[in-house]
């Protein structure tokens, strides 16, 4: 998948609204592969909603959102299931962790069903975040600065076209914040994926092609 | 990992008591089946010459009917009739003899000679499968079938109080009877020799050939009426014949239809049961239906969490799946063994009642059955979990 596309797309709930002054909502947005971009947004102004109807679990939306030309409202079950596991990754805002099971638990979880990462790699990841410690600790035993690193491994854990990022820094002080940003432009690089951040306030350190304001 | 997190919330107790409930449900339709399969045998499989698919039809001889002449025989048009029932597969007619026969027998000096009388039917009729049962004119021997009774009324009636020594149906065979033909103005002295004994057919039977041969010979040379007709039906127990004889004001010999009755009664008892059976099956599967609605219920969001980072609903709802086809196989395999043990209980007390009669097909019946519901079991449940997950995606979509 190259590009996404979204055409004069608003959220349903905004329908109503006098007047949308935004660079993203009612307008013609390109996201291209291998670029990265940074959706800077107020709360309340539908940032989790764009990255819910990209990754296909919602559709109250006008507009047409099209992946390489397709439009997205006609994907079935499966087209879904195998874009999640092979072209979309997603780092969401409410991390969606397993809490009954351990770290490592959640990422294999993922990383079975794709069979992407080797063991060595995630175990690289987890140490260079500072949470290798915790790795067979429970999530629900976790801070949520902690919970939003293990989700951000599960997240590389699989190949993907372009991924999308809702607020992974909100509860991560600069170090880490700045050593996930490392491995996510290498990532990026190898992959020559797409990136795609979002954020209420707090800045992931990269070098962003295009900066838009939601 | 995916077990793992899935299996929590599942109640042990609804499981349990689902294993239960469908388990003495299963084991009451199994055993009804098996017990109707194992003793049905007994009733239809006939041990005469008549099998059970064979029924003798003759006209009720009523005193008014004997006063006025009314004959007791069919009319072509009565047999048309009844060969055109649904029921019928085909109908024969018993041949009388139209000459005098007396037959004499002699035992050591003592000489008995008795007028009798000869009936055939057509070979197809005869169950008794004996080489002598063929008649040539040349060598002047008609082989016989007599009712059973005629020799235990000569054993233990009158060879008992005449002192008389008592005869097995091997020297019976082994004994020459004279047979004496009249009719049509000549005389035939033949020898005659019992081939065969029949539990049911009350009549002394000769060989089609050997009647069409005397008749043609003795006979007046007219075509009579036969006075009795046997029927070979497809099913005994068909309510219809029952019906049809009444209607006609026809008998039937024998006890064939009490046995018909036999196996209605067993059908309607199983049938009960099994109904019964079915019913508790039908509850108990609802029941599991609920359990597997409410577990899903619970793990919605983990369910929902499981499809966003890649799982497709059909892997999801592979291991609820498996743990219900575990189940039935479990629920399967505890039915067919508690149907062994039961049958092993009754069987040593059917097989000392009716030695021939047991049906040789063993716990097939349970095991076909069986199969079948598990097998619609399992895939009802597949399917309803499989719908209830791919509601959920959708309802997903919906949210908010």
């Amino acid at each position: 998948m190259n590009t996404i596309e979204l055409q004069q797309t608003l959220p349903e709930v905004f329908a109503g609204r006098d007047g949308i002054n935004s660079d993203v909502w009612h307008r013609q947005v390109n996201f291209q592969r291998g670029k990265s971009y940074l959706i800077e947004a107020t709360s309340g102004t539908g940032k989790s909603s764009l990255c819910s109807y990209i990754y296909g679990y919602r559709n109250d939306y006008q507009g047409i959102i099209c992946f390489d030309g397709n439009n997205i409202r006609n994907f079935s079950v499966e087209q879904w299931v195998d874009l999640r596991k092979t072209s979309l990754s997603m780092l969401f805002q409410e991390l969606r962790l397993f809490p009954e099971l351990t770290a490592w638990e959640n990422v294999q979880l993922k990383n079975t069903l794709t069979k992407y990462a080797k063991r060595k790699q995630i175990e690289e990841w987890f140490s260079r975040l500072g949470i290798d410690d915790k790795m067979q600790q429970k999530i629900g035993k976790m801070s949520f600065g902690q919970q939003q690193r293990v989700a951000f491994i599960r997240a590389l854990c699989q190949p993907f076209d372009f991924i999308f990022l809702d607020e992974p820094v909100s509860h991560l002080d600069d170090g880490n914040a700045r050593a996930m940003a490392n491995i996510l432009q290498e990532e990026m690089r190898n992959r020559e994926a797409g990136i795609v951040v979002t954020s209420i306030g707090k800045h992931f350190d990269l070098p962003y092609d295009n900066v838009l304001s939601l | 990992m995916i077990w793992k997190l899935l299996k929590q919330h599942i109640s042990m107790s609804q499981l349990v008591g689902f294993f239960f409930a469908n388990l003495c449900g299963m084991t009451i339709v199994l055993v009804g089946i098996q017990f109707y399969c194992d003793i049905l045998p007994v009733f239809t499989q006939g041990d005469s010459f008549i099998k059970k698919d064979y029924l003798i039809i003759s006209k009720k001889v009523s005193t008014l009917g004997s006063f006025i002449g009314r004959t007791s025989t069919f009319s072509q048009r009565d047999i048309d009739e009844i060969s055109e029932q649904p029921f019928c597969k085909s109908v024969g007619c018993f041949i009388p003899a139209q000459f005098n026969v007396s037959a004499g027998l002699g035992i050591q000096n003592m000489r008995m000679s008795t007028d009798m009388f000869f009936e055939s039917v057509p070979n197809k009729y005869v169950d008794v499968q004996s080489d002598k049962w063929t008649f040539e004119a040349e060598t002047g021997v008609i082989p016989i079938i007599v009712p059973r009774n005629y020799l235990n009324l000569y054993n233990f009636g009158f060879a008992q109080s005449r002192k008389l020594p008592q005869l097995s149906e091997g020297v019976m065979g082994m004994i020459n009877l004279d047979i004496r033909l009249t009719g049509n103005g000549q005389v035939k002295q033949m020898k005659g020799n019992i081939v065969g004994f029949s539990n049911r057919l009350n009549t002394i039977l000769v060989p089609e050939s050997f009647m069409n041969w005397a008749n043609a010979a003795l006979g007046s040379g007219k075509q009579s009426e036969p006075s009795r007709l046997i029927v070979e039906v497809a099913n005994p127990t068909d309510d219809s014949i029952v019906k049809f004889v009444q209607e006609k004001g026809y008998e039937t010999e024998g006890d064939q239809l009490d046995a018909g009755k036999t196996v209605w009664f067993l059908k309607i008892i199983v049938g009960v049961v099994l109904s019964v059976g079915l019913l508790i099956c039908i509850l108990s599967i609802y029941i599991l239906v609920l359990s597997i609605y409410l577990l899903l219920q619970k793990n919605t969001t983990k369910l929902e969490n499981l499809m966003l980072i890649g799982y497709s609903p059909s892997r999801i709802a592979r291991p609820y799946q498996g743990l219900t086809i575990a189940l039935n196989a479990l629920i399967f395999c505890g039915g067919i063994g508690i149907v062994c043990a039961v049958r092993a209980a009754y069987m040593e007390v059917v097989e000392n009642l009716f030695p021939q009669g047991i049906g040789s097909q063993g716990i097939l019946p349970a095991l076909l059955i069986g199969g079948v519901l598990f097998i619609a079991v399992c895939l009802l449940n597949i399917v309803i979990i499989r719908r209830k997950i791919n509601f959920i995606w959708w309802e997903r979509m919906k949210k908010r």
